[in-house]
C-alpha cells in the first residue's frame, strides 16, 4: 500500500499512490449508478472482496456503450474505451493506473469496437448536458491569482457563476438532476442527468449555449457583453435585457457585484486593465472624460501618498467602490428618461454582467462526444479529488479544504487495524460526505427513472 | 423507407416499358404549393424524368450552397434563388393562371426524393442536403401567398398549443421583454403558442422566446421557426432511414445516375482550399515572417504577431493559423519545425512533442481520424469557434474593439486618414468582408471595387494570400520592388 514514506504518499503523480487510491477509495459503484441510471448491486451479493459485487443484472447499454478515456502516467491518451460492468472499469483502472479518466457519450454501439465497425457507424446517442467553467477565463479580471492558481477569494467568481447557471437550468429549462463537481484545480463542472437533457442533439445543446452565453469576444474586444440585440443603431436608446438575463442581473448585482468585484477583488483599483477598462465601457463621451480627469488626478495624489503609508488605505472605502459611486453620481446628473440616461444605465448593467456573469467554455457543452473528467478523479497537479459541490452552499466552498489523495491515504493508514472490516474504505475518510452527496443525487436519478417507467407503462395501460 | 417506394416506381416503369405509357397518365394532385415531403411519390416516372428533374433541382441547391460560401445575405440569396427557380423548377401559387400546378408540384416532389437517394449516403452529404433543402423551403415559405400559407398550416398538426388569454396576461411583462420594439404595438392581437423548447432551438439560441421549465412561449410571427425545425428534423430522420435501406437498392441503372448527382453536388461547390494549390510551390518555416508581412490578411497577421510576441498561441488560434499555412504550402515537417521554433522560448522540446505535435499532425490528417481538414473560410472564422475571453483568433474586423482594430490597422499597414475611416465604416455596418477587401485593395495598389480581381471580395484568407502572392509574381521585378518599398515604408512604422 501507500507505505509510510510521506513523500510518496503525497505525490499524486506516483503510480503507487494512485493504485492505492483506485483500489481503496474510488467509489466505482456510486459512479456506475450515476452514469447508468441503474443499481449495480444484484441482491444478496456482498460488496468488495469477491470482485463480482459490482456487476449489474445483465449489461446496461447506458454503461456498456459509454465512452471512457484514460490519461496514462506517460501522458498517453486512450479514447474509445468501454466496459461491460463497473468491475471491469475498476480492473482496467487498477491495471493501467491512469492519472485521470474522462467520461464521454453513450454510443449506438460499444465504443471499444470502433475499429471493427464501418467508419462513421459509431455515433453518440445520449449524453449528460455538461458545463465547464474555468478560472483562466477570469484572468483578465481577477486580482488575487492567475493561471492555474485559485484561492477562496477568486472562488467568488465561480460561486456567482454556479448560482446563476443553476437557477437558469432549473427555471428556464426545467432540469432538476444537476451535479456540480469541483474540477480539482481551478474550475467547476456541471453534469445534468435529466432524461430530457440526455437526449439533446448537438443543435439543441448549441441552442442552450446561445441562451446562456453572454460574455463574448476575444482578448481584443473590450466590451464583451452585447445581448440587447435589435436595432444596432442608437435610435431611441438601448433595448431592455432579455427577461432571463434581467433575472440573472438581479442576483448578480445584489449578491455578487459589490462584495466580490468592488470590495474583495477591487477590480478598478489600478489604472491599467482596471479603471481604464471601466472608462472604455462607458458609452457617453462627456461622462467618460470627466471621470477620467478626476480619477487620473486622484491617482497622482495617491501615488505620492503611497510612499508614506500603505496601511491606511485598507481602512478607507475601497477604491473601486468609490469609482462605482462616482459613475452612479454622474449618471444621476443626466435627466431621467432621456436616451442618454438610458444608454448609461444599460451600460452599467452590462458592466455588472461583464464582471460577474458566468464565463462558460462553450465548446465543451455543444458536442455530445466531448469528454469531461470523471468526478472523484485526482488532479495530478494539486492532488485534490474532484468532489461534488452543493450549489446552494457554493459560497462556503473552499478549494483549499478539498481532501487530497495524500491526505486521504494518510487517514486510512492512521485507521489501520482499528477499521471495521465490512465498511468501505471511503466511508472512513473525509471522502465520505462527498460520496454521499453523489449517492443522494443518485437516489433522485433512480426515482426519476422509476417515475418515467411508470408513466410509460401507464400510457400503455391507457391505450387498452 | 418512404424513399424506397419512390425508387420502386421508376424501376417498375422502366423495366416494363409498355405499362409505363398507361400508368404515366396518372397525375397526382397537390392542393398546396409547400410540401413537407412526408409522402413518397407513388406513381411512375421515366428514367429520363428521374434524372432531369433531379438535375434541375440540383442546380438550385448548388446555387444555395455557393451563396453560403460567398457569404451572401439572405435577401440576396432569396432573389437569386427565385430567379433560378423560375428557370429550373417553377413552383407557382394557386392564384397563378394558365399553369399546370400539379405538374410543377409533381416535379418538385419527385426531384426531392431522387436527391434524397443520392445524398443520404454520408453524414457530410446529408448535412449539406438538409441545409440546402431547408433554405429552399424557407425561401418558398417567405414567397408563399399568405392565405395559402395559412391553409397549408391548417392542413398539418405541428403539436403547438395556443396560450390562453389568461396565461398571456400573466406572462405579459416577460413576453413583451423579448418582443422587438417594432412588434410591440401588435402585442394585443398577437397569438402565442406553447411548445417544448427543443422544437424551437433556433429561437432559444437567440433568446427570442420566453422559457419556463422547458416550455417555450412563441409568438405567432415566429411560427416559421417551429415549422422549419420540424422540416429539418423530419428530413434528417428520413435520410438516415433511406441510408440504411439503400444497400438493398439492387438496380444498376439507377446507381450511376445517383453517383453522378452526388458528385455534381460535391464538385460544384467543393471545399476549395482543402489542399495546397497544385501549381503553388511549397514554402519553408523560415519564409513565414516575410510572407506574413507581405501577403497575409489581418486575421493571420495578428495571429502571427501574437505568436511572435507571446511565443505561444492557444488551440483555436493554432488551428486557424496552422491550416492556413498548410494550404499555402507548408509541409508537415516544416510545420513542426515552425511551431517548435516559435514556441521554443516557453516550451521545451519534450513538452512540445507531448502536447503539441499530435495536434499538428492531426490537422494534417496524419493521425487519428485522418481527415483532410480544409483551411477555415471567412464564413467559418466569422461564425464558428468564436474566441473565448483570452483568445486572439477569429476575424479581427469582427472581434476587435473599435480602438484596438484602429491601432492594429495603423500598426500593421500604417493606415490612416480617409482610408482608415472608410475601412472602419464598413466594420461599423458589420460588413467585415468588405472591410477586409478594401484593405487588400489599399495595400496592394488595387483600384477600389476591383477586390481580388473582377470585383470579387475576400471570402477566404487563403484567397487573399494567394492573390497577393500571384500579384507579386506577375509584376516585373522593377514594378514589384516599387510596390514593395512603398509597402515596406508603411510597415516600418511600428
Amino acid at each position: 500500500m501507500a507505505g509510510n514514506d510521506d513523500a510518496i504518499a503525497l505525490d499524486p503523480k506516483s503510480p503507487e499512490v494512485m493504485t492505492s487510491f483506485y483500489q481503496r477509495l474510488y467509489p466505482f459503484k456510486t459512479v456506475f449508478t450515476w452514469l447508468s441510471h441503474s443499481v449495480s448491486n444484484p441482491g444478496g451479493t456482498n460488496d468488495g472482496t469477491t470482485g463480482n459485487g459490482l456487476s449489474g443484472r445483465g449489461p446496461v447499454p447506458a454503461w456498456t456503450h459509454r465512452e471512457f478515456a484514460f490519461t496514462l502516467q506517460n501522458d498517453a491518451y486512450l479514447r474509445y474505451l468501454s466496459f461491460n460492468d463497473a468491475d471491469e472499469l475498476k480492473k482496467q483502472v487498477i491495471k493501467l493506473v491512469p492519472q485521470r479518466f474522462e467520461v464521454g457519450a453513450i454510443y449506438n454501439a460499444k465504443p471499444r469496437d470502433k475499429k471493427t465497425l464501418p467508419p462513421g457507424r459509431l455515433q453518440p446517442t445520449r449524453r449528460e448536458l455538461v458545463f465547464d467553467i474555468d478560472m483562466t477565463d477570469y484572468d483578465s479580471i481577477r486580482q488575487c491569482c492567475s493561471g492555474g492558481a485559485v484561492c477562496k477569494r477568486c472562488w467568488g467568481f465561480i460561486a456567482a457563476a454556479v448560482t446563476v447557471l443553476d437557477r437558469s437550468l432549473r427555471r428556464d429549462f426545467g432540469f432538476s438532476l444537476l451535479l456540480w463537481v469541483y474540477s480539482g484545480r481551478r474550475g467547476i463542472h456541471c453534469w445534468v442527468s435529466d432524461e430530457s437533457a440526455m437526449q439533446l442533439t448537438d443543435d439543441q445543446r448549441r441552442a442552450i449555449m446561445g441562451w446562456l452565453e453572454v460574455i463574448k469576444g476575444g482578448k481584443e474586444m473590450v466590451k464583451k457583453v452585447n445581448v440587447r440585440g435589435g436595432r444596432g443603431d442608437s435610435a431611441g436608446g438601448p433595448l431592455p435585457l432579455p427577461p432571463s438575463l434581467e433575472e440573472a442581473l438581479g442576483i448578480l448585482s445584489s449578491e455578487f457585484f459589490i462584495p466580490l468585484i468592488l470590495q474583495d477583488q477591487d477590480v478598478f483599483r489600478k489604472r491599467k486593465e482596471g479603471w481604464d477598462v471601466l472608462l472604455d465601457l462607458i458609452p457617453d463621451k462627456e461622462v467618460r472624460s470627466r471621470l477620467e480627469s478626476k480619477w487620473a488626478a486622484q491617482a497622482e495624489i495617491e501615488m505620492e501618498d503611497d510612499d508614506d503609508d500603505e496601511e491606511t488605505q485598507s481602512n478607507e472605502v475601497r477604491k473601486s467602490e468609490k469609482k462605482w459611486e462616482d459613475l452612479k453620481k454622474e449618471i444621476k446628473g443626466v435627466p431621467k428618461g432621456t436616451p442618454r440616461r438610458q444608454a448609461l444605465t444599460a451600460a452599467m448593467e452590462d458592466i455588472v454582467l461583464q464582471y460577474t456573469y458566468p464565463r462558460i467554455d462553450a465548446e465543451v457543452s455543444k458536442h455530445r462526444n466531448h469528454l469531461l473528467k470523471a468526478p472523484f478523479c485526482v488532479h495530478p497537479g494539486t492532488g485534490r479529488v474532484c468532489v461534488p459541490v452543493d450549489p446552494l452552499r457554493v459560497n462556503e466552498f473552499d478549494p483549499a479544504k478539498v481532501p487530497s489523495v495524500g491526505q486521504l491515504l494518510g487517514e486510512l493508514d492512521a485507521l489501520a487495524g482499528s477499521a471495521e472490516v465490512d465498511e468501505l474504505d471511503w466511508e472512513q475518510t473525509s471522502m465520505k460526505p462527498y460520496v454521499e452527496m453523489m449517492e443522494e443525487h443518485n437516489r433522485r436519478i433512480l426515482q426519476a427513472s422509476r417515475e418515467r417507467k411508470m408513466m410509460s407503462e401507464g400510457r400503455k395501460d391507457m391505450s387498452w | 423507407m418512404a424513399a424506397l417506394t419512390a425508387r420502386r416506381a421508376p424501376v417498375a416503369s422502366t423495366s416494363r416499358a409498355p405499362i409505363v405509357q398507361v400508368e404515366n397518365h396518372f397525375q397526382p394532385h397537390y392542393p398546396h404549393r409547400l410540401n413537407f415531403y412526408d409522402k413518397a411519390p407513388h406513381f411512375d416516372v421515366t428514367l429520363e424524368q428521374f434524372e432531369s428533374y433531379a438535375l434541375n433541382r440540383l442546380r438550385i441547391l448548388a446555387e444555395i450552397e455557393s451563396s453560403f460560401m460567398r457569404n451572401r445575405s439572405h435577401d440576396d440569396l432569396r432573389t437569386i434563388i427565385n430567379t433560378q427557380q423560375k428557370k429550373y423548377l417553377p413552383l407557382n401559387s394557386n392564384t397563378a393562371v394558365n399553369i399546370d400546378h400539379d405538374e410543377e408540384r409533381k416535379r418538385d416532389h419527385v426531384s426531392h426524393f431522387v436527391l434524397r437517394l443520392a445524398f443520404c449516403r454520408s453524414e457530410e452529404l446529408r448535412r449539406r442536403f438538409i441545409k440546402a433543402e431547408g433554405t429552399l423551403f424557407k425561401v418558398r415559405w417567405e414567397t408563399d401567398d399568405s392565405k395559402e400559407r395559412v391553409e397549408w398550416l391548417r392542413s398539418r398538426d405541428f403539436g403547438w398549443i395556443e396560450v390562453s388569454e389568461q396565461e398571456k396576461s400573466e406572462l405579459e411583462p416577460l413576453l413583451k421583454a423579448c418582443t422587438p420594439p417594432a412588434f410591440l404595438k401588435n402585442f394585443e392581437s398577437e397569438r402565442y403558442y406553447k411548445v417544448p423548447w427543443t422544437r424551437v432551438p433556433d429561437l432559444v439560441e437567440k433568446r427570442r422566446a420566453v422559457l419556463r421549465a422547458g416550455t417555450a412561449y412563441v409568438a405567432g410571427r415566429e411560427q416559421f421557426s417551429i415549422v422549419f425545425q420540424q422540416f429539418q428534423a423530419d428530413l434528417e430522420k428520413a435520410l438516415e432511414m433511406t441510408a440504411r435501406a439503400l444497400p438493398r437498392l439492387d438496380e444498376d441503372r439507377l446507381t450511376p445516375i445517383l453517383d453522378h448527382l452526388a458528385q455534381g453536388f460535391t464538385l460544384g461547390i467543393s471545399s476549395e482550399y482543402s489542399s495546397a494549390p497544385e501549381n503553388g510551390e511549397s514554402i519553408t518555416a523560415d519564409m513565414i515572417d516575410d510572407l506574413a508581412r507581405k501577403h497575409f490578411p489581418l486575421c493571420m497577421r495578428m495571429l502571427h504577431s501574437n505568436l511572435r510576441e507571446d511565443s505561444h498561441l492557444k488551440h483555436q488560434g493554432r488551428l486557424q493559423y496552422g491550416l492556413f499555412l498548410k494550404i499555402i504550402g507548408l509541409s508537415i515537417e516544416e510545420a513542426l519545425a515552425f511551431w517548435k521554433q516559435a514556441f521554443s522560448k516557453k516550451i521545451n522540446d519534450e513538452k512540445f512533442r507531448k502536447e503539441y505535435e499530435y495536434n499538428i499532425k492531426h490537422s494534417y490528417g496524419l493521425v487519428g481520424k485522418m481527415a483532410n481538414y480544409p483551411a477555415r473560410s471567412c464564413q467559418t472564422i466569422l461564425t464558428t469557434f468564436l474566441p473565448g475571453t483570452n483568445e486572439s483568433h477569429g476575424c479581427p474586423y469582427r472581434q476587435y474593439s473599435e480602438d484596438n482594430l484602429r491601432t492594429a490597422l495603423q500598426k500593421t499597414w500604417g493606415m490612416s486618414g480617409q482610408d482608415l475611416q472608410e475601412v472602419m465604416g464598413s466594420v461599423k455596418t458589420q460588413h467585415f468582408h468588405v472591410a477586409c477587401t478594401r484593405v487588400f485593395e489599399l495595400t496592394h495598389g488595387v483600384k477600389k471595387g476591383e477586390g481580388l480581381g473582377g470585383g470579387e471580395s475576400v471570402n477566404h484568407p487563403n484567397a487573399y494570400a494567394q492573390k497577393s502572392r500571384e500579384m507579386e509574381k506577375a509584376k516585373s521585378e522593377a514594378v514589384a520592388s516599387a510596390v514593395r518599398s512603398g509597402g515596406d515604408d508603411a510597415m516600418n512604422i511600428d
